[in-house]
């Protein structure tokens, strides 16, 4: 009892502490998986199995970790090891593509293909946003789709916030539609066993109905706002996508990684390879190809959001080991009394309202142990459970500009130059496109599973 | 002038700081900054000064805001920011000029030529010139000032190390009621010199 108290305040004082801000919420995270253990597993449990399985160590040592010969999946308790690793690895190989000019040229060589005209520019880049999201981190994509935008918007005389907006919506929903997309899906896919191809054949199905819905509602809710706007005159000297290129040599060996890790996520299922090793061996060719430039980019990569993560899996450990989540589980099976249909809403919509507000994350985290214990006693079907738990939490955190890392890089390089995003002009079309994508998904999993 | 100066003038709402810092900028010939900071960045950026006005020195909500690899989503935070970097930009280019608020004797606090001023004045004289000069009643001008310091307060506090209106934060706190705005002018002024002839 005194454990489950200890798991349950120190888990409620690290939400409370990330939103509140004051401190860098890998510190909170850390300082809280560090109280996890002193309080929850020392104090209140005793127990040096509880630390062991939570720390998580040994699985790095195993075989299966890095080359899946059958079933076998991640350990859903404590540190996910593997969702760690992959991140550091992509991370590692977007810095090096990012130092090569990749994004800013394949930016620029779309805006060309469709001769710098404004909509189809927005709906190309919509596009783009997705489909880059399918397989890098969506802060990256951002970060450069937002930043040519500008670019883009200041030499043609158009407003960039609608274009922004509607980036960082499709950058989420690329994001929902494979294994790689989203941390969420990592987390989920580590600790279900799941492969490539099995997000997308599912949430990457719901994810593309949902993105041709998108396209159209931005499109009608911008529509006149970009045509207004437009004050393109004619006399505009346009940027060659041939002059974003930084290095040619480092340019060329980036594209042919980033091929490789597709090809490797793509194939992991039938190769074996697990993410951890996908994102060791991106990380590696990298480094091989920067030389001395390596150092430039290890200082670029965001270790403090690989320090939250470690933070974040302990403190949920000890909601775990405590039976915590297990107690969760409970309240969803009473209220939805057996139904379902009820338990796949319930899922939804509060992983969709939660991760509008707080970091999807260490929701997803938590989660994945409560759907596991669903499925267990209620006899519901796992990957129903797991479909419905991403689509959720990774939709959800579009609607407002603190639900998805990708929205907050957004408003924040469009108010750099010069076009704040207030929270209303945010949700005016974020809240309704969400609600709308939220509603294709729970139709499409009653329709498909139920 | 041979030497920098840089004179910064953090001000209650209805104090006549800025009217003061108005005034030393045309003596001296310096330029003066307060909004004219934001419609000089609209102009550099070519956007419109409007949009960038809505979020100018107001507070930062930590519950609606969120930064992410050094990124933040407030508004707030990115306006203020912008104006820091463009004061820090002046400074650095070693311009001389008065600037109102904008959390700038923190800001430029590195400058030996910085001269940080605080005017304050009694709470009726500031309720009785901003119902003056708004033309609006005296309950009113009292909501209007209550409602620009709460917001001052929290920016500046946000910003800067120490305390908004914490007088061991500026070079000189004066009382503006107590000599009315054109004799505290004057001793603000006389200050200046006596500072810049010591420089």
């Amino acid at each position: 009892m005194l454990a489950q108290i200890l798991a349950v305040v120190i888990f409620v004082f690290m939400f409370a502490a990330i939103v509140q801000g004051k401190f860098e919420r890998h510190w909170i995270t850390l300082g809280c998986g560090l109280a996890t253990i002193l309080f929850v597993f020392g104090i209140g449990m005793r127990s040096t199995d509880a630390v062991m399985e939570t720390l998580n160590l040994r699985t790095i040592f195993t075989s299966e970790f890095w080359h899946v010969t059958g079933e076998a999946t991640e350990s859903t308790s404590g540190i996910n090891w593997a969702t760690i690793i992959f991140i550091a690895g992509m991370m590692v190989m977007v810095e090096g593509m990012a130092e090569a000019g990749f994004f800013r040229w394949l930016c620029l060589r779309i805006a060309k293909a469709v001769n710098y005209q404004t909509i189809p520019i927005f709906i190309t880049f919509m596009i783009m946003s997705a489909v880059l999201s399918m397989f890098i981190d969506s802060i990256t994509v951002i970060l450069f789709l937002a930043a040519v935008t500008v670019e883009l918007a200041q030499l043609l005389k158009f407003t960039p916030v609608p274009f922004i907006l509607a980036e960082i919506f499709c950058a989420n929903l690329g994001g929902s539609a494979t294994m790689s997309g989203d941390p969420p899906n990592i987390i989920i896919g580590t600790a279900l066993g799941y492969s490539f191809f099995d997000f997308l054949g599912h949430t990457g199905v719901i994810a593309g109905i949902s993105l041709v819905f998108t396209v159209l509602f931005f499109y009608f809710t911008y529509r006149k706002e970009i045509i207004d706007s437009d004050q393109e005159d004619g006399d505009i000297e346009y940027p060659d996508p041939k002059d974003a290129i930084l290095d040619k040599k480092e340019f060329i060996f980036s594209s042919i990684i980033f091929a490789c890790a597709v090809v490797m996520l793509v194939t992991h299922a039938q190769t074996g390879l697990t993410v951890a090793s996908i994102g060791v061996i991106v990380a590696i060719l990298t480094i091989i190809v920067a030389g001395k430039k390596t150092p430039d980019i290890m200082k670029r990569v965001d270790y403090k959001t690989l320090l939250f993560f470690i933070g974040l899996f302990v403190v949920v450990g000890g909601l775990e080991q405590t039976g915590i989540l297990n107690m969760i589980a409970d309240v969803i099976a009473k209220i939805s009394d057996g139904n379902i249909y009820v338990m796949v809403a319930i899922i939804l919509w509060v992983s969709a309202f939660a991760s509008a507000f707080v970091d999807n994350i260490p929701f997803a985290a938590t989660m994945v142990p409560v759907i596991q214990a669903l499925a267990a006693s209620q006899g519901v079907h796992i990957d129903t459970l797991a479909w419905t738990l991403s689509m959720g939490t990774d939709i959800g955190g579009s609607m407002t500009p603190i639900g998805a890392s990708a929205n907050v890089v957004g408003t924040a390089v469009a108010a750099k130059h010069g076009y704040p995003i207030s929270w209303k002009k945010y949700c005016k079309a974020a809240v309704p496109a969400t609600i709308m994508v939220v509603l294709i998904s729970m139709v499409t999993i009653y329709l498909r599973y139920l | 002038m041979d030497k920098q100066v840089i004179i910064s003038v953090g001000r209650e709402f209805g104090s006549g700081g800025h009217v003061i810092a108005k005034a030393i900028a045309d003596r001296m010939g310096l330029p003066y900054y307060n909004h004219e900071i934001l419609n000089n960045i609209a102009k550099e950026m070519n956007v419109d000064p409007k949009t960038l006005r809505e979020f100018e020195e107001k507070k930062h909500s930590s519950f609606f805001s969120r930064t992410v690899r050094g990124y933040s989503n407030s508004p707030e935070e990115q306006i203020a920011q912008l104006q820091f970097d463009y004061l820090r930009k002046k400074a650095a280019a070693g311009e001389s000029f008065v600037v109102v608020g904008r959390c700038a004797e923190s800001v430029l606090s590195e400058y030996p030529g910085l001269i940080s001023i605080f005017v304050l004045a009694d709470r009726d004289a500031k309720i009785a010139r901003t119902a003056a000069c708004e033309n609006i009643s005296e309950k009113e001008a009292e909501v209007m000032m209550l409602t620009h310091d709460k917001y001052r307060k929290a920016y500046h506090n946000h910003y800067a190390n120490m305390k908004w209106g914490d007088s061991r934060l500026y070079d000189m706190c004066i009382n503006s009621t107590r000599l009315g705005i054109d004799k505290t002018t004057d001793v603000v002024y006389d200050y200046i010199q006596r500072r810049i002839a010591e420089m």
